[in-house]
């Protein structure tokens, strides 16, 4: 038993994307809401391997693609501040902001150093007492506690130089956002695998019981993906919209309570700006007034240096929101490639752009 | 107190000559270097092929090598890679302030028993110590000169349509032994760098056939970005079966946790060689005996299709394009 075989089964595989091509009689739209699905299905090739009929759309789960511009430009001002050390996921550093980027910040002097874990960014401070050390707090509720976590460790420590930009988001407000917009319309949704571990499979309930959008919940690997994408077909085909768990390893109906004591103890819910989206009420995380002392916006307001600059002509944000496909875009593998990325999908491990940019045939990239 | 490596060893003086006497010469003797004379002269006719590399692996020491045998092993596998036999090698090294004596030693050491295994002498070298933090404990730098048999035609643009691709061994093992030492990530895996000379392998392999169109060993940016090398030099297509691409359970199962792709990580001691397809399953067999091919495998084959593109018939059947690693995935691993 390793864990990646058993999932990997081509002849598995075939019989369940057979059951789909059945099952399957009228045309759909699924969205996978995670960057991680988005590229497991190109990396695989699942897409051939599941009818014309069903269309995949990407959606916004992935962390430093949603993360708006503005802040960003928060990030890198900060960056600049006088001994200041930013630590942040490597997928960061590349995005362009308005004027700058990470990459291009560190360049010209900034001490910015890419972790693994938020756990790493509280060592950093450790090993550099006296210089503030400030960590890039993206991410939705699968970082949301290890970030919590972090805070409580630092307050128990008593490390006073550790900060979080708190950055975090919700999946569920989000996907409430894309549905009540116009334009798409979504017969189902993959839903993701590790945020339900820690949410569970009820905060998705409303979704088929109020738009009627069916819901799985589906792990990364490629018979999870088939697995849920037949389960949605399924529910769709005979209109019974419902939250089914397709990833049992991984998620129970109640998700992680633990977890999620942590994250409520430290961060409270607040409105959160998106790219592509703008302000979506109630769907970010704030650090608590209680741990203020390590919240990077109170410790260090920085305002905007200059005006807020998108990128033009980038359709990150339509991508994000599931309206267009990368290949719509007409920056893509043009001015737009992970060697010179115009917007954050194309450059985060998780961006829908990287994916299709990475993965995809020249002879069938429209049709993916 | 442990030795350590002064500013002084630097200066040219007493302390310089000890240096290159003492944790140099004494391992790395032969009459051309023991001179010490300001160049290093020796016979030479026919086809040259001339490469420099340098070294600045973080950490020095690894499980499976260190940044000694690094050094000796990539600079001849890049002169067999031409289809040359490596014959000479100079080394150059700037110490950081502060480096352990013993460490240095080790690392020449390793640079001493890499070069015995390859058969290659190191004839001219030189050492300068710079300032704390002005490096990273130790650079090296290598260059090679090797000799190419008359009739020996290798190179990346040689690749022709129906030509078979074969690989010689698992892939991802260097990088990922790197990353599991790196402060920060550092995980338990049992796994070693494959960091090795290749030459005596290329020998036999040119002794068997000579219809080898190209060699090239898969190091930074990994076999993906290798085959998009070849496959852009020769303007060629190429097809990869994922299921024939030997990977170890390690390397699988710490890239699934990191989220890399094996194909994107670096080899030491791995080559691809691009052959006629009549010669591939001879050249196989001839790469299995060898102890640096034991895992070789075919793994796909030159087409006319999808011109400077690979593709990759994935596990599942279907197919999906295998691109060149882009931007910084890692930090320094070779």
């Amino acid at each position: 038993m390793k864990f990646i075989d058993e999932y990997r089964d081509s002849r598995l595989a075939r019989g369940l994307a057979n059951r789909i091509a059945q099952r399957s009689t009228r045309k759909i739209t699924l969205m996978e809401f995670c960057g991680g699905h988005t590229h497991a299905i190109l990396k695989h090739g699942i897409r051939q391997m599941v009818p014309e009929a069903v269309e995949m759309r990407s959606g916004p789960g992935c962390p430093v693609c949603v993360t708006a511009t503005a802040d960003l430009d928060k990030a890198i001002a900060l960056s600049r501040l006088p001994d200041v050390i930013i630590a942040t996921f490597g997928d960061m550093m590349r995005v362009p902001g308005s004027y700058s980027s990470l990459q291009q910040s560190k360049a010209a002097g900034a001490d910015i150093r890419v972790v693994y874990s938020t756990m790493d960014a509280l060592e950093l401070a450790k090993a550099n007492y006296g210089r503030p050390v400030i960590f890039v707090g993206i991410g939705f509720e699968t970082t949301a506690p290890t970030i919590a976590a972090a805070i409580l460790a630092a307050r128990r420590e008593g490390i006073k130089n550790f900060y979080v930009l708190s950055l975090g988001k919700l999946t569920p407000p989000v996907m409430k956002a894309l549905l009540d917009a116009d334009g798409l319309r979504l017969d189902g949704i993959v839903c993701p695998g590790h945020v339900s571990v820690i949410i569970g499979s009820r905060p998705y309930e409303f979704i088929a019981r109020d738009y009627r959008v069916a819901c799985v919940i589906s792990g990364f690997e490629p018979l999870d993906i088939l697995l849920s994408i037949d389960k949605l077909v399924e529910q769709i085909e005979h209109d019974r919209p419902a939250v089914e768990i397709a990833y049992a390893r991984g998620v129970k109906p109640a998700g992680n309570e633990k977890a999620r004591e942590i994250m409520e103890n430290v961060f409270e819910v607040a409105d959160a700006r998106w790219r592509g989206i703008g302000t979506i009420p109630a769907s970010g995380l704030k650090i608590r007034t209680e741990y203020e002392r390590f919240d990077a916006d109170k410790a260090f307001p920085v305002g905007p240096e200059q005006p807020l600059r998108e990128p033009e002509g980038c359709r990150c944000g339509d991508v994000i929101r599931g309206s267009a496909k990368p290949v719509e875009c007409n920056l893509f593998g043009k001015a737009c490639t992970p060697e010179t990325p115009v917007g954050p999908c194309m450059v985060s491990g998780e961006g829908a752009c990287a994916a299709y940019h990475q993965y995809g045939l020249p002879e069938n990239l429209q049709t993916l | 107190m442990d030795e350590t490596i002064l500013l002084a060893h630097g200066s040219g003086g007493t302390l310089s000559h000890e240096l290159v006497e003492k944790e140099f010469l004494s391992f790395l003797a032969n009459p051309a270097l023991n001179k010490l004379d300001d160049s290093a002269i020796f016979e030479a006719s026919g086809r040259l092929a001339f490469t420099t590399d340098s070294y600045v692996v973080n950490p020095i020491f690894f499980p499976g090598g260190d940044i000694g045998r690094l050094a000796v092993c990539g600079t001849v596998n890049d002169l067999a890679m031409s289809g040359a036999r490596p014959l000479y090698l100079s080394l150059s090294a700037i110490i950081e302030e502060g480096l352990l004596i013993n460490e240095l030693r080790q690392v020449v050491q390793s640079v001493k028993e890499a070069a015995e295994e390859a058969d290659v002498s190191i004839i001219a070298g030189d050492t300068k110590v710079v300032g704390r933090g002005q490096a990273d404990k130790l650079f090296l730098s290598t260059s090679g000169i090797g000799m190419v048999a008359p009739g020996v035609d290798i190179s990346g643009a040689n690749a022709r349509t129906g030509d078979k691709i074969l690989l010689s061994g698992t892939v991802g093992d260097h990088g990922i032994a790197i990353m599991s030492q790196r402060e920060g990530l550092r995980f338990a895996i049992d796994l070693e760098s494959d960091c090795a000379p290749l030459n005596k392998l290329v020998s036999r392999m040119l002794e068997a056939s000579s219809r080898i169109h190209c060699l090239r060993d898969p190091t930074r940016g990994g076999l993906a970005t290798t085959l998009n090398e070849l496959a852009r030099q020769s303007m060629v297509g190429m097809v990869v079966e994922e299921a024939c691409i030997p990977v170890s359970d390690e390397v699988r199962a710490a890239c699934e946790l990191l989220g890399l792709d094996p194909l994107h990580i670096a080899n030491e001691g791995k080559l691809v060689a691009v052959v006629d397809p009549a010669d591939a399953d001879r050249l196989l067999a001839v790469m299995r005996h060898d102890h640096y091919g034991r895992d070789a495998a075919i793994i796909g084959e030159v087409t006319g299709q999808h011109l400077g593109k690979v593709v990759m018939k994935t596990s599942l059947g279907p197919s999906r394009i295998v691109d060149m690693l882009s931007g910084e995935l890692l930090p320094r691993i070779c």
